[in-house]
């Protein structure tokens, strides 16, 4: 059984929490210890929100170390190059192709990294950069707060574990009115990182 | 368990919102910590379980109460949960309550992971019934806010409530000649703990190799089990008092002996007291959270670990990123009277809570925060200086009832003229919008008493009481300024709900710029909310016009009437 460390990383009110809720569930699910340990300080007031969860025959630290992070999913893409330094040398990056910008660059006091940048410093760490259009996508299903589960839907590509293990954690954690689309955008995220060419 | 009390304090506030699911527990909110506790204590004074759970600084309102609880003891287990939150994810200091226990003798209990957090209530209780003492469980945020597998035991069979009432004066009444007389029986008792600590299955050692021996507790076991899988361990989940024959044995079977702790140098301290060499601190640090990566890093420097130990790290190069902190919400109510103070170049003495937040730009509008409660009295302080500034305290709902109300009975009884400003959202918002004395419901969503600060403020001799709708910047300032150019003490209440809460969602709804009126003049943009941003399109001057998010926007208005231009509307 190979360990897999998982660093979610977005931005409060982008669904963080939950994803890691369903994620470290489905390491359950699938047999693994796992723990998963957030760091959301004031998660509800637009700050930084981190969750690491972590996949092992048997897990000690709940936190990853920098540098140790084998698949980070990102939902907002300044907070995947805040956090890039996490991922191990050759690690994998699934990151939300979407902006949220914070009050200083809003009001024209600090600049927002270009796409370009974005890829420059996540190449210069991860084996592969998966960009995943995930808020596009839960707009085109109608639902713009089912993003998180169209990066699910993507992560669950790069890793050996039955959809259906996902979706039983999914159907467990999402609100029920919402279990619908939720499962539509995990089913349009496996597709959209196989349609994406890797990086 | 039959009763717990608590006030809500990151990372401490999920306990009794858990608890509240178990029909057979009153599980009630304080208003505040050291409330909580005399609830707590006056429970197991009558003879059953009960449980007194804070953040590590409410420890420092309760303290009063921890000290007298350890003199009397109790008729039943009583825990006290403190959760010590190092790296000060939601604090103003990280104070390790280890030494609480020490301070106020009583035995600590240090849980490793979440099965742990569960399993050493039953022994705290079990502990604190066998010696008659309060117990303290410390869990930090690193365990409160992780989750790992737990096993559920078998319940324990519900007991009958005892009773009569054990009356006891000689134990509970705490006047001088009791107390002297209390004094000795409660030192033997940690002597009689201390030899118990011996053989509890929590504190163990786990032989290995024996160059290396590692102390560890909490979530630095974990760590210790990660960077060093060859050391030898020994492992205390109590901390206070320490096991000295089982730190004796271990010692002399380790060539190196380590502690590896968060914080203080707590453990190491004790263990220096029983003349053996140790290290800790000189090695790690004492600031902030520990994690793999930094124990590693010490343990190579310190030639714990030998350098090949040190993993492959990519070379990266961050371009300077926009920081992205907590800020006031879209619709904040605070925003708007956070603008009109600032508007009046008023000194804000504040306190803690969402409010806070306004010391950043471009509120830029609150100078001072300590502790819960303190803005009203140093306030009173600022302004008794005698200088030419007026100054104000800010205080929200919770954190007022909280501590707050002897602040201004002082204000009232001393004739300040600092006025007060009471931000009332009608929750307690930090932690995640729990119930309070001002919201008229209880943690268990029953009805009951709603509490006005207008009212508390008037009996306590107040006679100018203003309140006003927190969205209304005319009549936030001219309250305020009605406040603050009076005669004697006055009490503004800011009131608008938090814009998170269900009902004020019903309400939600966007605004837009109006790009025929909007000039680019960024006024609207000083009221720092996050739904507010330059568009790409300029005006006439060059100037980049504003736009609303209209996923973020909450229809809260502030920035309209900020506007001198009428460009901001519905739709």
């Amino acid at each position: 059984m190979t360990k897999l460390d998982f660093l979610l990383v977005g931005v409060g009110g982008q669904g963080t929490l939950l994803a890691s809720d369903v994620l470290a569930d489905t390491g359950l699910r699938a047999g693994y210890d796992v723990k998963k340990s957030e760091v959301h300080g004031m998660a509800q007031r637009g700050g930084s929100v981190t969750s690491h969860v972590r996949w092992a025959e048997h897990v000690y630290s709940p936190l990853i170390g920098r540098g140790e992070v084998d698949l980070m999913l990102a939902f907002e893409k300044l907070e995947a190059v805040r956090f890039a330094g996490f991922l191990r040398p050759g690690g994998v990056a699934v990151v939300n192709d979407q902006a949220i910008l914070p009050v200083s660059v809003s009001a024209g006091t600090d600049v927002y990294p270009d796409d370009g940048e974005v890829r420059r410093v996540l190449g210069a760490v991860a084996g592969r950069v998966h960009m995943v259009a995930g808020l596009a996508i839960a707009e085109r299903l109608g639902n713009a707060r089912a993003s998180n589960v169209v990066l699910l839907g993507a992560l669950s590509r790069l890793v050996d574990v039955p959809a259906e293990l996902w979706l039983e954690s999914i159907a467990q954690r999402v609100p029920p009115p919402t279990l619908e689309v939720n499962r539509a955008a995990f089913m349009a995220g496996r597709e959209a990182i196989g349609a994406i060419p890797t990086a | 368990m039959r009763v717990a009390a608590a006030y809500p304090g990151t990372p401490s506030t999920e306990i009794l919102e858990s608890l509240v699911g178990y029909p057979e527990v009153t599980a009630e909110w304080a208003p505040n910590e050291k409330v909580a506790l005399d609830v707590a204590i006056g429970a197991a004074y009558a003879g059953v379980r009960a449980m007194a759970v804070m953040k590590h600084v409410g420890v420092n309102v309760a303290a009063d109460s921890l000290f007298y609880a350890s003199m009397t003891g109790m008729e039943a287990g009583l825990v006290v949960v403190s959760a010590d939150d190092p790296e000060m994810h939601s604090s103003q200091n990280e104070q390790d309550n280890r030494r609480y226990c020490k301070f106020a003798r009583i035995p600590c209990l240090e849980p490793s992971d979440s099965q742990e957090a569960k399993d050493l209530v039953g022994l705290a209780l079990e502990l604190s019934e066998e010696f008659d003492t309060p117990v303290m469980l410390r869990p930090t945020t690193r365990i409160a806010h992780s989750s790992t597998v737990v096993e559920l035991g078998e319940r324990a069979p519900e007991r009958d409530v005892p009773g009569p009432y054990h009356i006891d004066p000689a134990k509970y009444v705490m006047v001088p000649g009791n107390a002297r007389r209390r004094h000795p029986i409660i030192e033997e008792r940690m002597g009689r703990i201390a030899r118990r600590a011996e053989e509890l299955p929590c504190n163990r050692v786990e032989w290995r190799d024996r160059a290396l021996g590692i102390v560890t507790c909490g979530v630095a076991y974990q760590y210790a089990r990660e960077v060093f899988p060859q050391a030898s361990i020994l492992r205390l989940g109590m901390t206070y008092p320490i096991p000295a024959g089982l730190v004796r044995r271990f010692a002399e079977g380790v060539r190196r002996l380590v502690v590896l702790e968060e914080l203080d140098p707590f453990l190491e301290e004790e263990i220096r007291l029983l003349g053996l060499e140790v290290e800790g601190k000189a090695i790690f640090p004492r600031c902030g959270e520990l994690n793999p990566a930094i124990v590693r890093e010490r343990a190579i420097e310190a030639g714990l670990l030998p350098e090949g130990a040190r993993l492959p790290q990519a070379s990266l190069s961050l371009p300077p990123l926009p920081p992205r902190p907590p800020i006031l919400c879209p619709g904040c109510p605070h925003r708007a009277v956070f603008h009109v103070l600032r508007k009046l170049k008023l000194v804000v003495n504040g306190d803690i809570g969402c409010y806070t937040l306004a010391f950043q730009p471009p509120q830029s509008a609150l100078h001072t925060c300590g502790c819960m409660g303190a803005s009203i009295g140093v306030a009173h302080g600022v302004a008794r200086a005698g200088l030419a500034q007026k100054n104000v305290a800010v205080i929200g709902d919770s954190t007022f009832f909280h501590s707050g109300i002897p602040a201004l009975l002082n204000v009232a009884y001393n004739r300040g003229t600092a006025a007060t400003i009471i931000l009332d959202n009608g929750t307690t918002a930090m932690t995640g919008h729990q119930d309070h004395p001002g919201t008229g419901r209880t943690l268990r969503g029953e009805k009951t008493v709603r509490v006005e600060p207008e009212a508390v403020a008037r009996s306590l001799g107040i006679e100018r009481v203003y309140t006003v709708d927190s969205y209304d910047l005319q009549a936030v300032e001219q309250a305020v300024r009605q406040a603050i150019d009076g005669d004697g003490p006055a009490v503004v209440v800011a009131r608008r709900a938090c814009a998170l809460l269900p009902e004020a969602r019903k309400t939600w709804h966007a605004l837009a710029v109006d790009a025929q009126r909007c000039n680019g003049c960024g006024l609207c943009l000083q009221i720092g909310c996050p739904a507010l941003m330059r568009s790409e399109l300029k005006a006439a001057s060059g100037r980049a016009l504003v736009r609303i998010d209209p996923l973020m926007c909450t229809g809260c208005e502030t920035c309209a009437q900020v506007c001198n231009r009428g460009a901001i509307g519905t739709k």
